[in-house]
């Protein structure tokens, strides 16, 4: 090969000449196809650590390699779950049988909280970051992904959905140690 | 000669040669070892439609029974390839309605098919057999009325992936009471519905009847009435897999089911109930091909249905499945030979189910004979490439895409090139590789060291320079096909490899720096060359001498003259380097 191949990282007409390749984990952003710079060649975008959070990347054509009709398909699935609920089961501590909920109704904690309360004639209170559900005999706890016991109200309601299995609320001495002062 | 055998001794002993590899040695012999061969060929593909023109193959061959042919590139399936490009079905067809009136099969791949092509097939074979239209476009259902309607002893109409206009699900209808003759159907691309009654009584008059790959429009309902009428079946794809929770549907359909004893392939599964995944599961054990990459299924469920088929060879499905599904197929599936993974979130920014690279090395690890793998994700790393490469050195297709186009290893930021060098070099016998993720160079060197049975590269966002494209030309003897987008490949590798390129079936570069010149100069070099510059912008002439083709399409081809069909924005290039375009 011809000595003067000039090696290096990123493309020809960009302002990164990045003569330690080793060093640099970070490459031009793959381009649109229509993004080309007035002589042709696809303009490179540089990402430098500098930037604070990363732009959302456009869409690539063709990008991720998937067939046409799949996409419909996952679009389709997506749909579908958007529209079907979360229904968890939900126990109490003592209670002869179990009720099932379907968490995507509910907006948010205080909303899921209350119809909890309705449900099984109970008073759960408020919550607070540092002492739980001070004050009540009982605390709502959730079985997550990784099957661990988790206080209600601890991470954002969008996470919580996500991760929630199934419903508990625990009361007296058990739910000392999920931070319920007693 | 005086010792020579009699001609028809020698057609009777090639009449056992059906590989086309034989068939071609066979030719070279002697002239008339070629000339015999040629009047006793019954079956060709043509890889790239544009490699050879009709008049060639119907001038060399004039007897044939069954044609199979390729039209587009492959990345035309990701949209790559312009709308208009080419690959239309009606030249071929037209000639060989001619010089072939007992044409029995037409396969093909990638092509433009026009209700026109259709029709002419319907009228002007009378003993036509089968018609498999993979990935093809152009026609309506329309053009399949007259299949149904005119084709008397058709066994196999298999639509493939195709996109078709879908008119009306009147089509199915066109098929006339004295057709029994079906072994085949493919209708699962199409959108809307067929009449029911004319289905059941079309299953129930086929007793030859192995496929049978319903739509989405076919509700679960009238599935076990469906596959009451055909028990034999070999391969069935459902229709929409739910309904209203109901026992009788339910028992109605695992009785159906329990009657299939055959059943060796199941597919479809839209919109799936899992309630209902048990009504399947008498067939399960027989079940060695499995395709769930349309059905949004909980991994809980996933896993019970796989635990059932024990004897499960292919496994298609959508990331629903989670690592731990994978764990659980390892356990289970000791016979896997092939696994796709799809992504159920193609463009999200970020994960939306725990499946990572975990899920393919546990895969890798419990199942002995895996050989094939597409798989998705959103992580990887070189620690996992390399366990995948020691634990399956059999792989002889691997195709990884990590959503992210330039993803490094995620634990160490470093490039995927020794995960990939690691594959190269273990899986000795592998015939395609697709790489994405974050690579370098050096991927490409290792590749041209290793990958000696290579046939099929698909590179994207990789490499550095115009040594990674000169280690793969130079290094991989198998090489057939090669695609490229947004890679700094350009001249110079093209050029010092330009004999490389008439030893393979084609080259696709898009979004790299090629230039026109270039491209010219191949042409000139390489006359058994069609060099094609695709490009949108407009005359690539017009623009600055070093200025990039969006893509460039090389392909060797028999047929000097140029293409007659290519619309204005490719440009073919020959031997004078005259400019050539519509």
């Amino acid at each position: 090969m011809p000595a003067d191949l000039n090696l290096r990282l990123g493309l020809p007409g960009s302002d990164q000449t990045d003569v330690d390749a080793a060093k640099s984990n970070k490459r031009a952003s793959p381009e649109k196809a229509e993004d080309t710079a007035s002589n042709g060649v696809p303009a490179a975008k540089s990402a430098d650590d500098h930037e604070t959070a990363p732009a959302p990347k456009a869409q690539i054509v063709g990008w991720p390699p998937v067939k046409s009709y799949r996409k419909s398909t996952a679009a389709a699935v997506k749909k579908a779950e958007a529209e079907s609920g979360m229904y968890v089961k939900v126990s109490m501590d003592g209670a002869p049988y179990l009720r099932k909920i379907d968490i995507k109704l509910y907006n948010g904690y205080s909303h899921l909280l209350t119809a909890l309360e309705d449900m099984f004639k109970l008073s759960i209170g408020e919550y607070s970051e540092r002492e739980g559900y001070k004050g009540s005999e009982y605390a709502p706890a959730y079985e997550d992904k990784d099957g661990d016991l988790m206080l209600v109200g601890d991470v954002p309601w969008e996470m919580f959905m996500s991760s929630c299995k199934r419903l508990r609320i625990m009361r007296g001495a058990d739910a000392r140690g999920l931070g319920c002062a007693q | 000669m005086a010792y020579s055998f009699p001609e028809e001794v020698l057609e009777h002993v090639f009449s056992f040669l059906s590989s086309d590899r034989d068939r071609n040695a066979v030719s070279l012999v002697c002239k008339s070892w070629y000339d015999i061969e040629r009047w006793c060929r019954r079956r060709i593909f043509v890889g790239n439609c544009y490699a050879v023109s009709p008049e060639i193959v119907i001038r060399r061959f004039p007897e044939l029974r069954a044609v199979e042919m390729k039209g587009k590139p492959h990345f035309a399936d990701f949209n790559l390839v312009p709308e208009g490009w080419g690959a239309y079905a009606y030249p071929w067809i037209a000639a060989m309605a001619e010089a072939y009136p007992f044409l029995e099969e037409i396969k093909l791949k990638r092509m433009v098919v026009t209700d026109e092509s259709l029709e002419l097939i319907s009228k002007s074979y009378k003993n036509f057999k089968v018609l498999v239209l993979t990935s093809c476009e152009g026609f309506t259902t329309d053009g399949l009325a007259s299949i149904a309607a005119n084709c008397r002893h058709l066994r196999e109409l298999d639509l493939r992936e195709s996109e078709v206009e879908d008119l009306s699900g009147h089509w199915l209808s066109h098929f006339p009471d004295s057709c029994t003759s079906l072994v085949s159907l493919n209708m699962s691309c199409l959108g809307s519905e067929v009449s029911f009654s004319a289905l059941e009584r079309l299953v129930a008059r086929s007793p030859n009847l192995r496929t049978l790959r319903l739509n989405r429009a076919v509700p679960l309902e009238r599935l076990a009435n469906l596959i009451r009428r055909a028990p034999q079946l070999v391969e069935l794809g459902t229709g929409a897999y739910s309904a209203e929770i109901r026992s009788d549907t339910f028992s109605n359909l695992a009785d159906a089911f329990s009657a299939c004893k055959q059943l060796k392939t199941l597919s479809g599964f839209w919109d799936v109930v899992p309630s209902y995944l048990p009504a399947m599961y008498s067939v399960c054990s027989g079940i060695t091909s499995l395709n769930l990459s349309y059905a949004a299924i909980p991994s809980s469920d996933l896993v019970k249905l796989i635990n059932q088929c024990q004897n499960l060879q292919r496994l298609w499905v959508l990331d629903y499945i989670e690592d731990s599904g994978l764990d659980a197929l390892a356990a289970s599936c000791k016979g896997l030979q092939e696994l796709r993974v799809f992504p159920s979130d193609p463009f999200g920014a970020e994960p939306n189910v725990p499946l990572t690279e975990q899920g393919l090395v546990s895969v890798s690890e419990g199942c002995p004979k895996l050989e094939s793998v597409l798989y998705f994700c959103r992580q990887m790393s070189n620690a996992a490439l390399i366990a995948i490469a020691k634990n399956r050195p059999n792989f002889i297709r691997f195709r990884l895409c990590i959503i992210d186009p330039q993803a490094p290893d995620y634990l160490t930021l470093e490039p995927l090139d020794t995960g990939f060098g690691a594959i190269v070099e273990n899986c000795k016998e592998l015939r395609r590789l697709s790489m994405t993720g974050l690579l370098t160079d050096r991927v490409f060197k290792y590749i041209g060291s290793h990958a000696k049975k290579l046939e099929m590269l698909s590179v994207a966002f990789a490499g550095d320079s115009d040594l990674g494209l000169h280690h793969v030309l130079s290094g991989c003897d198998s090489l057939r096909k090669l695609e490229i987008r947004d890679c700094p490949f350009g001249d110079k590798a093209l050029l010092a490899n330009a004999a490389k390129l008439e030893t393979m079936r084609s080259l696709w570069m898009s979004s790299c720096f090629v230039s026109f010149g270039a491209c010219k100069l191949l042409a000139q070099k390489m006359p058994r060359l069609n060099v094609e510059v695709i490009d949108e912008r407009g005359p690539p002439e017009s623009r600055p001498e070093g200025c990039s083709v969006e893509r460039v399409y090389v392909y060797r081809t028999v047929d000097s003259r140029q293409r007659l069909d290519r619309p204005d924005f490719v440009w073919t290039l020959d031997e004078d380097s005259s400019l050539r375009y519509s």
